[in-house]
């Protein structure tokens, strides 16, 4: 059975994540971020920033909805239960502060497959307040064939 | 760092995530896959029990380079590839090395091991010191 290329361009809808000093402090303490930037506020503000510095990795936390709401569309049809994570591409941009609001929205860029195994290469691109891209993302989900 | 020319080791990171790890990381991310938190699940899928979540090791990555650099604001990029499974409780070493510059664009090739193997290989960063 060949891979079923039809939805591949589809944009889904766009999700807002207001970003937290609380979910910053939480997330960098479970990465083992140790930069005051991420935990302490007065030495981000003695930095010169607003407010607490999300690390760049946060990005998984402010995607999360968007990517979510791609994968599990009923149209793309990923069997979760064969789903392993094949890679993963971040671009940053300016950095992301606590106080933020960000945008994001995937589409689904490429469907192949190889080796009976399906490949499904998503792209993001999160945008903050001021509408400038602070994180792009290309994530490749792989779902290998059943037994 | 001063020496950022090709050839060039940043400083390795080495971690051991413990037990209670992937059940932090799931609240912190939001991936609450039971592959990652429910051993007897994992083994039924094949798994030698529960694993690692491949961002979090890709987040390690991460972090030996904004470490080696001296902040977030040197990372601009990192593209990473998933291979094998990482578990709890065993030491993950991040190693990293300096493959070009160009003017004020550093490029690192990494790698993350653990048990001998590599979990994430040919990680690329791009860094601006």
């Amino acid at each position: 059975m060949g891979a079923d290329t039809g939805a591949v361009g589809r944009a889904f809808a766009a999700h807002n994540y207001a970003v937290g000093r609380e979910k910053i402090r939480e997330y960098a303490r479970a990465v083992g971020e140790t930069d005051p930037l991420h935990l302490d506020l007065d030495a981000a503000r003695g930095a010169g920033f607003d407010d607490l510095v999300a690390p760049p990795m946060f990005a998984v936390v402010y995607c999360a909805a968007a990517i979510e709401e791609a994968m599990f569309d009923p149209q793309i049809g990923i069997d979760f239960a064969m789903l392993v994570h094949g890679g993963q591409e971040f671009e940053w941009g300016p950095l992301v502060l606590a106080g933020d609001e960000i945008a994001t929205q995937v589409r689904l860029a490429e469907v192949s497959e190889r080796l009976g195994m399906v490949f499904y290469v998503f792209e993001s691109e999160s945008v903050n307040q001021r509408g400038e891209v602070v994180c792009r993302g290309r994530w490749t989900q792989i779902v290998r064939p059943r037994a | 760092m001063s020496e950022l020319e090709p050839g060039t080791q940043l400083p390795p990171l080495s971690v051991t995530p413990d037990r209670t790890l992937t059940a932090r990381y799931a609240g912190a991310s939001g991936d609450f896959n039971p592959i990652h938190l429910d051993d007897e699940f994992a083994r039924s899928v094949g798994l030698e029990g529960r694993i690692l979540h491949g961002l979090y090791t890709m987040a390690l990555v991460a972090r030996a380079q904004t470490q080696a650099l001296g902040g977030p604001q040197h990372l601009k990029r990192l593209a990473v590839q998933f291979r094998g499974a990482a578990v709890p409780a065993e030491e993950i070493t991040i190693t990293s090395t300096v493959s070009a510059r160009e003017g004020d664009r550093v490029t690192v090739t990494a790698t993350a091991t653990q048990r001998g193997k590599a979990i994430i290989r040919n990680a690329t960063a791009e860094l601006e010191p």
